[in-house]
């Protein structure tokens, strides 16, 4: 297919951008087959560069011959197009549409774009999981690295190299795949240094109504406890919910078949709650007119805080199980690919300090979202406008970074990234250049040759001009397990998602710069300080030298 | 001290406000005639001034003891339990006695000491001079005079002596003015800006009922919802029953937030203040503000008005000006609001407290424009309350001239300007902001609740390192490094210049011994140490293994599901 084809109007000239906090601009719109580009034609005056991947939803309206267009954004921003003519104005409407929903993947713009950037670290290979499993060298006796889904034969939605206990060979592990949804066998999420306890994740259990058991499933995760030591299972589901997952073939283990486990259930919503929670959200973000009674009760009602305060909760539980308990703990929800990975990374953002440095925290995206077999393509497809409603769409990565913000925003001094890294992230998850979050798991991202075929994003981030722009000035190595406050009086909305395209930040960020200076400034004078001790030092050496007889 | 029947009680519990597995402090309880002293097993001491208790109560006798809680009018919330009934009746009825005064004169600033002489704590009632105010706003002028009508409280008792009345205003006007105001406050002048087109104006004044349009030609009329003062009263006590419920969920804090119309009430105040900015500012207008009686609302909207107009109400010593002549001298009934004495319960309201609240969404949206940070208002938030100094006693100027202020108690201006270090603002930009009129934004998601005034001394739910802090001492550290640039320059200049001459004398100096290596060893030593200064600032608060705010996690599972089990001080227990 010919993206031309769906381009009915490549070009209209005297169009009117409108942005909040900008004044109006006046250019020529063009659309490629990847962007909605407008230009004005004059120096100083930015350009405007959309991709059409980062459009939800579109809204048109016509006053005359001008028509107009509402472009609604996935980062959540608002841009509104006047268009003179109105057949222009429908062409470019639907020629957008067109482009913004393309059914096939390897249309993408990360199969058609080349980077402007020297490549100095392929970012394909920065954390390949032979380097991961070194760093837990100290666990090399009791764990191991398993292949035994190299062709993805046993469990579609894991990579190919998974870390097993030594103790249970691949045999056993293609077996307990069986008693477990999707194939997702426990494996090895984290092992904390401290004392050799461990978060294994994986799907639910296939007990169904009859409470089928798994000897197997039983032998390999009691592998993973020490002699007379207990584990803790936290299942992600509300008891009941859990009970009902029987009926369709899932279910939770049994104490019965797994005396050695106590399990714990919470509650983080997953799905169509979510993405409604979102929607709310946004909606509610974007209305500058409503009074305080109504964006309280707005913001209540979205539960956004509600779910960031669940999980930090359960990802806290988690981490308290292991390094005050010193118990070793499996999570798992239904399928274990998103409330699951949400406890098991927030866990490791309070438990291991070198997640909370910036090439620590990308490989933790990797390992335990990326690799881990989050959903990306399914669950980022859509955001907070879009009216057609699926029930894969949810923002549960967003609400990890929100997660993982609120950990920030109480421990500003622990964490080597910034609030934009975040950003960031979340931008590229929806929409991107890069091929890094396209595909549901690696078995696709195999397929879709994604390494030979795109780029992939930590090649442009962990390049020293872009690295400088998401570091913490004020990052000091902290090596303590940082606990958060999880009451609601400690927690915020993210402004700088969720209001960012709705007041200016200028004089916030004037502010932030100020605080840079600063900074620098004091490490310009710490280092003129310690140049001029020297050189008075040396003078003092020289003099004794010359007074020596 | 006649009310203290037990000033020493052992073996006292204090609660964890917050903690839902009642975790507690043991220690010894102390009364003295001003405070109420708690000293735990780690010597750790909490001091509860007398005045600062805004109630105090008596809970049913537990297995334990017998539950007191103290609520503060600076937000702390204790909750002690004392071993044995007795005592802690006897403390109660002593903390009734103690936190409720029936005079003036046995307030806490008329026994506070602070070891000044005459001439000291004159000079510090002299620091903020009001006269001097009005020169700096370029009064009077060929527009504006200075009135002794009220030279002798005649015409108005809750008015300062001095005030600045139009020059058309003769004194008959004022008196018929006056009559035709409540309690007699005539509309005198409150901040004068100079501005280079037109010379505008706010004024202050009281009302009762409002103007009548037909007889006030080309005057526009504006009325801003604030509410009155019974409403923020309720308001400020439903806001605190939300936020000390242990177990919040997000919800019923949300929930309760929007029902306290604790955050409306704020933006109105916030809104009014910027309707009355930009009159002056954009349409050059001047304006008359009045609510009822001309000493709560008006004084809000006034003062945050000139905050928003003039940059110098903005430095430190600004705000206080501004409070002196906005809020002392025109008769904010600070008694009466703080609840100074033992009087009419409807007559305290948090109008002050909503006052510091809107400048602190102010520093929220405007980081660089303030001199002072967020402790200067807290610290000025604890000393409305606390009747430590004389300023915010007595409920206008004339009283206050009547209880000798001057001569009996000291001014808090001086001893928060001595410590002005802890109250700078890191941030304060002279160039960016600070010469502009401000113009915040009041689309409701700017409101949040001020967590650090009403859960201050809550200090689990405070972020566990803070940025703030941080930059404030690295300011203070390159203060110190510019210093020392200077000095080492300064030496090594002395040494070469030594350098020099030494060669030509060399054999003078050869008497002279070399310097001893132990000196250098104590110069490189210097440069060591001098690099991990700031490690003790990033020191994050409770993350010692004593620490055991996480426990409140599991606190949740335990609750809903009593069948499993319940994480206690790092204990597992099994309650199945």
């Amino acid at each position: 297919m010919e993206f031309a084809e769906l381009i009915k109007t490549p070009r209209v000239d005297n169009v009117v951008l409108h942005r909040p906090f900008y004044p109006a601009v006046e250019g020529t719109l063009c659309l490629t087959g990847h962007h909605l580009i407008l230009s004005s034609r004059q120096d100083n005056t930015e350009e405007l560069w959309l991709l059409h991947s980062n459009i939800d939803a579109i809204d048109k309206r016509f006053v005359g011959p001008l028509g107009t267009i509402i472009i609604k954004c996935k980062d959540f921003r608002i841009i509104q197009l006047d268009i003179p003519g109105m057949e222009e104005c429908l062409n470019i409407a639907s020629s957008i549409e067109a482009l913004s929903t393309l059914d096939s993947i390897t249309l993408m713009y990360p199969f058609f774009y080349r980077p402007m950037f020297e490549v100095i670290e392929d970012g394909w290979h920065s954390f390949l999981p032979e380097q991961e499993f070194e760093l837990y060298s100290s666990a090399i006796s009791e764990w191991r690295l398993s292949y035994v889904n190299k062709e993805f034969a046993v469990c579609p939605s894991y990579p190919p190299a998974v870390i097993v206990p030594k103790a249970i060979d691949d045999d056993v592990l293609r077996k307990v795949a069986t008693f477990r949804h999707g194939g997702r066998f426990p494996v090895l999420s984290y092992y904390h240094k401290k004392n050799g306890m461990v978060i294994m994740r994986s799907g639910q259990p296939l007990t169904g109504t009859n409470g089928r058991r798994s000897k197997e499933d039983e032998r390999l995760i009691n592998a993973t406890l020490r002699a007379g030591k207990r584990g803790y299972i936290i299942d992600t589901r509300p008891l009941n919910v859990a009970q009902q997952a029987r009926a369709k073939g899932g279910g939770f283990e049994q104490e019965a078949h797994y005396p050695q486990w106590r399990r714990i259930h919470k509650s983080i919503e997953r799905y169509h709650v979510l993405q409604e929670s979102l929607i709310k959200l946004v909606e509610s973000c974007n209305d500058q007119t409503q009074n305080m009674d109504r964006w309280l009760s707005k913001l209540e009602a979205s539960n956004w805080l509600t779910h960031i305060k669940e999980i930090l909760t359960t990802a806290c539980l988690a981490a308290q199980c292991l390094d005050r308990e010193g118990a070793s703990i499996l999570i798992h929800g239904t399928e274990g690919t998103d409330s699951t990975l949400q406890v098991t990374s927030l866990a490791q953002i309070i438990l291991e300090p070198r997640s909370r440095t910036i090439r620590g925290f990308e490989a933790l995206i990797e390992r335990e979202w990326l690799q881990a077999g989050h959903p990306f393509q399914q669950r980022c497809a859509q955001a907070a406008y879009c009216n057609s409603k699926q029930k894969w769409e949810s923002p549960v990565f967003l609400l990890f970074l929100d997660c993982v913000w609120q950990i920030l925003r109480q421990f500003p001094c622990s964490f080597e990234f910034n609030e934009n890294l975040l950003i960031m992230l979340f931008e590229h998850a929806y929409a991107s250049p890069f091929g890094t979050f396209l595909g549901n798991n690696e078995s696709e991202r195999c397929k879709l040759k994604l390494q030979q075929k795109t780029m992939s994003l930590w090649s442009w981030v962990n390049r020293p001009s872009e690295l400088s722009k998401f570091t913490n000035p004020l990052f000091e190595a902290n090596n303590l397990v940082i606990w958060p406050s999880v009451a609601p009086q400690s927690l915020q909305l993210w402004e700088g998602i969720f209001l960012r395209w709705n007041r200016s930040s200028k004089y916030l960020d004037e502010a932030y710069e100020e605080m840079v200076n600063i900074i620098e400034y004091n490490k310009e004078l710490q280092t003129k300080v310690n140049l001029l001790r020297r050189q008075l030092a040396e003078l003092e050496t020289e003099d004794g030298v010359q007074e020596s007889p | 001290m006649e009310h203290i029947r037990t000033t020493k009680v052992e073996q006292v519990k204090l609660l964890d406000r917050f903690s839902t597995s009642n975790k507690s402090l043991t220690g010894t309880l102390y009364l003295t005639a001003t405070h109420l002293l708690f000293i735990d097993a780690h010597q750790k001491e909490t001091w509860i001034l007398h005045h600062h208790i805004a109630s105090v109560e008596k809970l049913a006798l537990t297995t334990s003891g017998c539950p007191l809680v103290i609520q503060c009018k600076n937000f702390r919330t204790v909750h002690f339990i004392v071993p044995r009934e007795r005592d802690c009746h006897d403390i109660y009825n002593s903390l009734l006695q103690l936190s409720k005064q029936a005079k003036y004169e046995d307030l806490y600033a008329f026994s506070y000491n602070p070891k000044q002489n005459d001439a000291e704590r004159l000079r510090g009632w002299e620091l903020i001079d009001l006269a001097e105010e009005y020169k700096r706003m370029g009064v009077p002028n060929s527009n504006w005079q200075l009135s002794d009508a009220n030279r002798d409280y005649k015409i108005c008792e809750t008015y300062p002596r001095e005030l600045y009345v139009p020059r058309i205003a003769s004194k008959p006007i004022i008196v018929g003015s006056s009559k035709f105001r409540s309690k007699g406050r005539f509309p005198v002048l409150s901040y004068y800006h100079q501005s280079k087109e037109l010379n505008a104006m706010a004024n202050r004044a009281a009302g009762k009922g409002y103007e009548n349009e037909d007889n006030y030609s080309n005057i526009r009329f504006q009325f801003v919802g604030i509410e009155n003062i019974h409403v923020m009263r309720s308001s400020l006590q439903k806001l605190l029953e939300v936020n000390g419920t242990k177990g919040l969920s997000v919800n019923d804090f949300y929930s309760g937030l929007e029902s306290s119309g604790w955050l409306r009430h704020i933006k109105a105040v916030m809104d009014a203040a910027i309707f009355l900015a930009k009159a002056i500012a954009v349409e050059s207008a001047s304006v008359l503000v009045h609510c009822s009686d001309g000493w709560d609302r008006t004084s809000q909207v006034c003062s945050l008005g000139s905050l928003l107009l003039d940059p110098y109400y903005r430095t430190i010593r600004g705000f206080m000006v501004l409070i002196e002549k906005d809020w002392i001298s025109f008769g904010h009934k600070f008694s009466e609001r703080c609840g100074h004495l033992d009087g009419d319960p409807k007559e305290v309201s948090p109008v002050f407290t909503q006052f510091l609240e809107c400048v602190w969404h102010l520093t929220e949206q405007f980081p660089q424009a303030f001199e002072f940070n967020e402790a200067f208002l807290l610290q000025i938030h604890e000393h409305i309350h606390s009747c430590q100094f004389g300023n915010f006693i007595g409920n206008c100027q004339k009283e206050r001239e009547e209880l000798k202020l001057k001569e009996k108690t000291y001014s808090l201006w001086p001893f928060l300007l001595g410590d002005q270090k802890k109250y700078l603002n890191p941030l304060y930009s002279s160039q960016s902001q600070k010469s502009a009129v401000l113009e915040p934004n009041t689309v409701s998601f700017n409101f949040k609740f001020w967590r650090n005034m009403y859960h201050q001394f809550d200090r689990t739910l405070h972020p566990r390192q803070s940025v703030f802090n941080i930059i404030m001492n690295l300011n203070e550290q390159n203060k110190q490094l510019e210093k020392d640039i200077k000095d080492l320059e300064s030496q090594i200049k002395q040494r070469k210049n030594k350098q020099t001459d030494g060669i030509l004398s060399k054999e003078l100096l050869n008497s002279v011994r070399p310097e001893s290596p132990a000196l250098k060893a104590t110069l490189s030593l210097k440069e060591q140490a001098l690099l991990p200064v700031n490690d003790v600032l990033r020191t994050i608060e409770g993350s010692s293994p004593a620490d055991n705010r996480y426990s409140e996690y599991a606190d949740e599972f335990s609750k809903a599901e009593p069948a499993v089990v319940s994480l206690e001080y790092g204990v597992a227990r099994m309650t199945c």
